[in-house]
């Protein structure tokens, strides 16, 4: 699985960290998503992909 | 919920407003057969336009990505009868702004509310709801719950968060209850008004003139390092937009919560049995009692499509995000409290770019009533027959208005 985010969507809801805090984090300057694993292993996959079912700014895609 | 927030009464006629008096916590049933029809429907809205009404999860969603849907009436005023729909938006009123201008300001304000941020609050926020759990006990029963502890606890969060002395949380605390009450007179809630409004100004001046370690003195230190210095104005009103959106909004859901939870002892006794719970419950709750009642208001700027349907430039449609959650496509048995559900994409924060910015601080305060609350009192129970209990039927944000409670004083404290 392969996760890309796009920053200038990113509205800094933490939804993303609150789902998957191994893959997602924000960064303390501006409170915008910073992606920690690009390819997450098998185990976050589920939490990566939930992610992007939660992000209302459609900020993170989620390729498998 | 600014500026309409303040003292504004709906009116709703012509708005699906009747609940079932045997389930006060589920939408009006109007919603249910709006959402199973095709397409969507029209309403009148008490402010006096016709409104397409989206209730479907999916379609919720869709609506409230769409950039091309505006914010700039505020997001409850379809039902305010005299409501103003075309009042030009303030500067730093973030619930209004649209586009670039609300990116560069949600910007500024987004690292005061990023998880770790928040999480960084949560040992003073124990420390409160502990304080005001103890000050419950030093009672006897009965206590209204809203006025001694749904009430003052997130109004000092936003304190905490706002940088306010303490020497004047006192006079903040009273003053914003005044506004929230729902049975204020006109006159002083219109004082009110402007002493909070005088306050946030002296507060704000004092954070321009010496900017401390909190949210205001931060932020008036990023905006100009970054070379966007806000204005007073702006800062005030953002200040206020906080307070608004922080304050009505988590009391409501504790009061609405703590009852919901009382009339479902199998929950309240699992979440009893194990606070770590309350992370999965306080979603679920949020969920089930979508407390922005009304949903929220937005117009087409350009022709767009939600769900099947094209919208055309200038109509307005409303997200009802309370229908939206109990979608049984997406949340199966949506009627039922389930503490233990994965509810966390529900809409009750909203969806877009608007999603609310305090939901984690939300989410830290509620999860700390949750878990401690019940733990520390396990005999609470209504004090009041449930049919006495009295509900805001016609405010913006649906909570109860008061809610007596006792308990038993022997074996009490499990602190
Ligand atoms: C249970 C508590 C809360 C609920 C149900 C709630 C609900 C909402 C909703 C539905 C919106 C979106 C409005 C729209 O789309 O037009 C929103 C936005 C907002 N909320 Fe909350 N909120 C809560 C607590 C808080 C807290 C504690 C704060 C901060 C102290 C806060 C600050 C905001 C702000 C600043 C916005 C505007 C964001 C923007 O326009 O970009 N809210 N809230
Ligand atoms: S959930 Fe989306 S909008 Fe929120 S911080 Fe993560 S990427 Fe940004």
């Amino acid at each position: 699985m392969k996760v890309r985010i796009d920053v200038d969507a990113c509205v800094g809801a933490g939804q993303c960290v609150l789902a998957a805090p191994d893959v997602f984090d924000q960064r303390d300057e501006d409170g915008m998503v910073v992606l920690l694993l690009e390819t997450p292993p098998p185990a976050l996959e589920a939490a990566a992909e939930h992610a992007a079912l939660l992000c209302p700014a459609l900020a993170i895609a989620v390729d498998r | 919920m600014s500026e309409t927030t303040v003292g504004a009464r709906p009116d709703l006629a012509g708005f699906p407003t009747a609940r079932d008096p045997r389930c006060p916590f589920d939408p009006p049933a109007e919603y249910t057969e709006l959402r199973a029809q095709e397409g969507t429907a029209s309403l009148s809205c008490p402010v006096g336009v016709e409104a397409r009404v989206v209730s479907r999860y999916d379609d919720v969603r869709a609506m409230l990505s769409n950039p091309q849907l505006s914010s700039h009436a505020a997001p409850s005023t379809h039902v305010v009868a005299g409501g103003q729909l075309d009042r030009p938006v303030s500067p730093g009123s973030l619930l209004h702004m649209d586009g670039p201008d609300h990116a560069r300001l949600r910007r500024l304000l987004t690292p005061e509310f990023t998880v770790k941020r928040i999480q960084a609050m949560r040992p003073y926020i124990q420390r409160l709801v502990d304080d005001h759990v103890d000050a419950l006990l030093a009672q006897t029963g009965p206590v209204d719950l809203v006025s001694e502890f749904a009430l003052p606890i997130p109004s000092l969060v936003i304190c905490e968060l706002l940088g306010v002395d303490y020497a004047d949380r006192d006079r903040f605390q009273r003053q914003t209850a005044v506004l929230i009450a729902t049975n204020s007179d006109p006159a002083a809630l219109e004082q009110a008004n402007l002493e909070v409004v005088g306050f946030m100004t002296q507060l704000v001046l004092g954070k321009l003139a010496a900017p401390g370690d909190d949210l205001l003195g931060r932020l008036i230190v990023r905006a100009r390092e970054s070379g966007q210095e806000l204005s007073v104005e702006e800062l005030v009103t953002l200040g206020i937009t906080l307070l608004i959106a922080g304050h009505e909004t988590t009391a409501n859901m504790i009061g609405l919560s703590t009852l919901a939870l009382l009339r479902q002892p199998d929950q309240l006794e699992a979440l009893r049995a194990d606070p770590g719970l309350a992370g999965t419950a306080v979603d679920e709750m949020l969920r089930y009692l979508s407390i922005v009642q009304f949903g929220v208001l937005r117009q087409a700027t350009g022709d767009v499509t939600v769900g099947d349907e094209t919208v055309k430039a200038g109509e307005w449609l409303v997200a009802v995000l309370s229908a939206g959650n109990r979608d049984e496509s997406v949340f199966p048995d949506p009627d039922r409290i389930d503490l233990r559900r994965e509810a966390t994409a529900h809409l009750a924060f909203g969806y877009g770019i608007h999603q609310c910015l305090g939901q984690q601080l939300a989410r830290v305060e509620l999860q700390e009533v949750f878990a401690r609350l019940h733990q520390r009192i396990p005999t609470l129970r209504l004090a009041v027959p449930f049919e006495e209990v009295e509900f805001k039927d016609d405010a913006l944000v649906y909570g109860v208005k008061a809610l007596p409670v006792t308990w038993d004083r022997a074996g009490e404290d499990a602190r």
